[in-house]
């Protein structure tokens, strides 16, 4: 148990300097997010018109850009697991008995991390461009735990996708419809704006609970039980992730 | 009086297949603590899927093995407590430093924070990285720096059995001393190590006991003199004189042919070295006393060996 716990914690440390010094990981984290920011807000926001008096665009699209840097945070994510499992690498921690639970938990809290400092990030720029959340210390504390929720959810997805993909080009394949998920959904329009055969969809697909429970916890409007929708997907995701995670590294490495 | 130690490394009929291809068909063999072993053989002869099944990381489809004395399907966690294993290609994180490599692999073998710090300096020192070497991104390391880094990695923890894969391919020959010097110093301090290795002249100079591998099968095992005893003692080394009497004498010496180096127009044949014997050889595909030019004898080398067990079997 101290072994593992030990195995966990060097394996998290590990991962975070990798992270810290990829330079991929590094633009994705923190220049993406503020780049995303900047391009919904100046150059869509001024032609979208989300009704539902949302009085500035930023307001409404802030959470789908949070969760939109996940997506592309996956990529990053699937890929540095890709890697390590195509190199010999991971025949050392193997012969060092570092279970698989180990390695991947320090992909996850690593791609935690870097998630969080792109969700800092993206409050930031948001504030500088005029968002004025009006939650109150409830909404913000249930904000920021539906993020990390979503967050861990999207890293495991992320984690099983990079040991299903036999290269990290793959993995980096893989994961691209996790970038692209957010815009079937109401993240940056209102889904009474898209074509009726993609309502259905998009008003039921994991994401939309997350980002309308964000965005109404933020601006401080009722949510209903799209919160508990919200973690319901999350907890579900992560729960198949990460069995599906286990029973792939076994089968990689038997 | 002692009792006969328990082999280091045991294994019986170790058998392994990737869908219709045998990589592995019936491999046995036994290692005395405190020995070097080397498992010889070509490319693809399956000495990577031998040293993998071995150290546990790869499962065999038949047969088994024990290592340390503990079994290596059953009981896997108590043979990786006991081995180390060094593979073909370096298991580092390039975008970490030596020092930050060797600190996590103590710290994933349980060593406490500041006895991985130490047991690294140490490493580092011994494998002549310390100072600024140490610091700097592994991927910024020569190949032999790796080499050296990645075998450091295999003895933070003390092992009791080592596996090396493949461990001076590729090395300038000093750094292949250098390689050689550590395996030697790791025998004397009465580790086992189990080596793999494509040259002869290798297992020559480190092993106690070499096995030839080939195709997946065993075809030779026991000590460079014994081996070298299976093909006789001596090569008797004919120069020809001229192409056409190269390929009329290779013609009618067939597979006793041990060497042959069509550029000097040489051809090797084994002999044990008596005079009556050379003179038979020579008067037999030479009658006429016009082919050969010259003839030398040498003590027969392990490559000698080599090309008879595999052509033979
Ligand atoms: N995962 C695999 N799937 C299919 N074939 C494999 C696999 N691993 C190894 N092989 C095959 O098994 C044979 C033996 O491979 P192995 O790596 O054990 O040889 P080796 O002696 O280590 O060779 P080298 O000197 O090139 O390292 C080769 O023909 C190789 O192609
Ligand atoms: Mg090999």
């Amino acid at each position: 148990m101290a072994d593992a716990l030990t195995h966990a914690a060097t394996m998290v440390g590990r991962s975070v300097r990798l992270s810290s010094r990829n330079p991929d990981a590094v633009i994705t984290a923190l220049a993406l997010p503020v780049l995303l920011m900047l391009v919904f807000v100046y150059l869509f926001g001024g032609a979208i018109d989300t009704g539902g008096g949302y009085g500035r665009y930023v307001d409404y699209v802030a959470p789908g850009v949070l969760v939109l840097c996940a997506g592309f945070g996956a990529g990053t994510t699937a890929m540095s697991v890709a890697d390590d499992m195509k190199g010999a690498v991971i025949d050392r921690f193997r012969s060092l008995d570092v279970g698989g639970t180990a390695v991947l938990a320090g992909h996850v809290a690593a791609s935690v991390v870097r998630n969080l400092a792109a969700t800092v990030l993206v409050f930031g720029v948001a504030f500088a461009v005029g968002f004025r959340p009006e939650a109150g210390v409830g909404g913000w504390l249930a904000s920021a735990g539906l993020l990390l929720a979503v967050i861990t959810a999207i890293s495991w997805v992320a984690a099983a996708f990079g040991l299903l993909a036999d290269s990290p080009e793959a993995a980096g394949g893989f994961t691209f419809f996790l970038a692209f998920l957010p815009y079937p959904s109401s993240a940056f329009v209102p889904v009474d704006s898209m074509p009726g055969w993609l309502h259905g969809f998009a008003e039921h697909q994991p994401l939309t609970p997350v980002i309308e429970s964000l965005r109404g916890l933020l601006l401080g409007r009722p949510v209903g039980g799209s919160p508990w929708e919200a973690l319901a997907w999350c907890a579900g995701l992560t729960a198949v992730s990460v069995a599906a995670a286990a029973a792939l590294f076994r089968r990689r490495t038997s | 009086m002692p009792q006969p130690a328990r082999p280091a490394v045991e294994a019986a009929g170790l058998t392994k297949a990737y869908g219709r291809t045998t990589v592995l068909d019936g491999v046995g063999l036994s290692v005395a603590p405190g020995t070097v072993f080397a498992l010889l053989g070509p490319n693809g002869a399956g000495k990577t899927t031998t040293v993998r099944i071995l150290a546990t990381l790869l499962r065999a489809d038949a047969g088994g093995a024990r290592v340390a004395g503990f079994d290596v399907a059953a009981e896997r966690s108590r043979v990786r407590r006991a081995i180390s294993l060094t593979g073909q290609y370096a298991a580092l994180d390039e975008q970490q430093t030596g020092a930050e490599n060797l600190r996590m692999v103590a710290r994933l073998s349980g060593l406490s924070r500041p006895a991985a710090r130490r047991r690294a300096a140490e490493l580092l020192e011994r494998f002549a990285l310390a100072g600024d070497a140490a610091d700097r991104r592994v991927g910024t390391y020569s190949g032999g720096m790796r080499r050296r880094l990645d075998l450091a990695a295999g003895l933070v923890g003390d092992p009791s059995v080592i596996f090396l894969d493949e461990p001076t391919t590729g090395l300038d020959p000093r750094s292949r001393q250098a390689v050689w010097d550590e395996v030697r110093r790791l025998a004397d301090a009465g580790v086992t190590v189990f080596l793999t290795t494509q040259y002869l002249e290798e297992a020559d100079r480190l092993a106690d006991r070499i096995a030839l591998l080939d195709g997946g099968k065993l075809v030779a095992e026991g000590t460079a003199a014994e081996l070298k005893q299976q093909v006789s003692a001596e090569r008797l080394d004919l120069t020809l004189v001229s192409p056409e009497a190269y390929e009329e004498v290779a013609h009618a010496l067939g597979h006793l042919t041990v060497r042959r180096d069509p550029a000097t127009r040489t051809l090797g044949v084994t002999t044990d070295g008596r005079a009556a014997h050379i003179r038979d050889l020579l008067d037999a595909v030479d009658p006429d006393r016009t082919l050969i030019e010259r003839f030398a004898l040498h003590s027969a080398t392990l490559d000698d060996v080599f090309l008879k067990v595999t052509r033979d079997g």
